[in-house]
């Protein structure tokens, strides 16, 4: 298993982009696999042998095969390819990053992937016509019940588990990155802790912060053309 | 019905769904009682679950099999017991259940428990891998499991048992029958993918993936969804989970045996 580890992804998608981040900030060689999804890429059976959920991302480590972006960074991290500081080895500070990376699916992560999917994603793609603005706020407020969760329960210190970035804030930051192409933006006066944690992270991860989020970072109606 | 999507797992913090309630007792008054027979000196590992809950149920089994010792503490969900100012402060500042207090770490989640625990050396590496790429495999069924069968078997659940007990209206047909195609895409991969080669979902033998699945999917028995009329596969799966889990398996699955009025034999 010496050789390097192939990464499959697209950063259009949350989960890949986290991981793709924290690779760089590891400093980790990686095969470079992008998988363009607005090409339906994942859905081919080539795709399939690779990733039998045909989703990104996925890595390939001589035999193995594992998708699951949270599964990846603890296979990584005991194969010693991610920093202690990325994801910690102390059996309470794993503890706790272990207990955000769980709750973060159905109360952020969740909530965010919809509200992207039925105001972004869906209309651009010619799928389904954009919501009325009822059902848009009603994806909004599932959002923004994550975030006070994170107002109120996590954001104590600098990041979300402390003082120091974790990929638990790259996976979250990145969840909440995405929705700028539904043209939300985070409110500083109803969030400031959320607002200035973004900053922060993305201060903390960059270069590579910015390169992930080149696509996003475009005018969403740009992008809604060039994805369409 | 902020946080709609927290709220359906029946677990929420969320107060708009918070089903109103007057404790009858505060947590003093929880039901604490002693696991194992040999209680020399008390665990310092509190439990806190209700067997209503489904991944309370699947720690409750992983916990038996691994002849754990932990005091158990009975959190009545339907009393609103997770709902206190005391539960939030000195228990779990999510307010859910399961969780666990060792020695003064509060842990709540049920995978980030199971995860901790294995750590500590008290889950045995049948059920739960230590080598790196075994444990990987595990997780990556842990971790699909969230935004596909727990999310939409619970919703499932929710909107056809637990809804209509708290609201008094029932869901129209077309709505359950959304929520049946969502879950049974879910159901196809389990059969499909996950159960393609194995007997177990992630190999030959029991793991703690198959307890935390089986667990969510018996809870669709409580809103009359019998799963085992499409799915062989997972039928035998099932089967073969229960026993490798008994008498834990009946003991935790008791409530729901009760409610749906089915036993594990019984026809649905």
């Amino acid at each position: 298993m010496s050789k390097a580890i192939k990464y499959y992804y697209d950063l259009l998608s949350p989960p890949s982009r986290a991981l793709w981040i924290a690779l760089k900030l590891a400093k980790t060689p990686f095969e470079d696999c992008p998988v363009a999804l607005r090409k339906k890429e994942q859905l081919t059976d080539e795709y399939k042998r690779i990733n039998r959920f045909q989703k990104v991302p996925a890595l390939v480590d001589g035999n193995f095969h594992l998708s699951e972006s949270v599964a990846m960074v603890r296979y990584l991290a005991d194969s010693k390819k991610l920093t202690e500081q990325l994801y910690p080895t102390s059996l309470e500070e794993r503890g706790r990053i272990d207990e955000y990376l769980e709750w973060q699916h159905l109360n952020l992560r969740l909530p965010c992937s919809l509200y992207f999917r039925e105001a972004w994603l869906f209309p651009a793609n010619g799928i389904k016509p954009k919501p009325k603005q009822e059902q848009i706020d009603k994806l909004v407020k599932n959002v923004e019940a994550g975030f006070g969760q994170l107002e109120r329960l996590w954001l104590e210190k600098d990041y979300l588990l402390g003082p120091n970035l974790t990929v638990a804030d790259l996976f979250s930051s990145s969840d909440i990155e995405q929705l700028k192409l539904c043209q939300y933006t985070v409110s500083e006066k109803k969030f400031p802790k959320v607002a200035k944690w973004l900053d922060r992270v993305r201060e903390a991860s960059q270069p590579h912060h910015e390169l992930a989020h080149a696509f996003l970072n475009k005018k969403p109606q740009q992008a809604a053309q060039s994805k369409a | 019905m902020a946080s709609h999507l927290a709220g359906l797992l029946g677990l929420s913090n969320d107060e708009d769904n918070v089903v109103p309630f007057t404790p009858k007792k505060g947590l003093r008054g929880t039901r604490r009682q002693v696991t194992n027979l040999d209680v020399e000196k008390m665990s310092s590992l509190r439990f806190y679950y209700d067997l209503m809950s489904q991944p309370s149920r699947a720690l409750f089994i992983i916990f038996r099999l691994s002849g754990m010792q932990y005091e158990d503490c009975v959190v009545q969900l339907r009393n609103g017991e997770h709902l206190t100012d005391e539960f939030k402060h000195n228990i779990n500042r999510f307010q859910r259940v399961p969780c666990i207090n060792d020695n003064g770490y509060k842990l709540a989640e049920s995978v980030a428990i199971l995860r901790y625990l294995s750590a500590k050396g008290k889950i045995p590496e049948h059920l739960y891998p230590k080598y790196f790429v075994d444990q990987g495999r595990v997780d990556e069924f842990l971790e699909w499991q969230h935004n596909t069968i727990r999310v939409t078997c619970a919703l499932y659940f929710r909107t056809i048992w637990l809804d209509p007990l708290l609201t008094g209206r029932t869901p129209t047909e077309a709505k359950i029958e959304t929520l049946r195609i969502h879950m049974e895409r879910n159901l196809d991969i389990i059969e499909e993918v996950w159960l393609a080669k194995s007997e177990f979902l992630t190999g030959s033998s029991l793991t703690v993936a198959d307890i935390f699945a089986a667990c969510e999917i018996e809870q669709t028995r409580m809103a009359d969804y019998d799963v085992r009329i499409k799915y062989p596969k997972i039928r035998a799966w099932l089967k073969r989970v229960r026993q490798s889990c008994n008498p834990h398996y009946d003991t935790a699955h008791h409530f729901v045996y009760k409610i749906s009025g089915t036993g594990p034999q019984a026809k649905l």
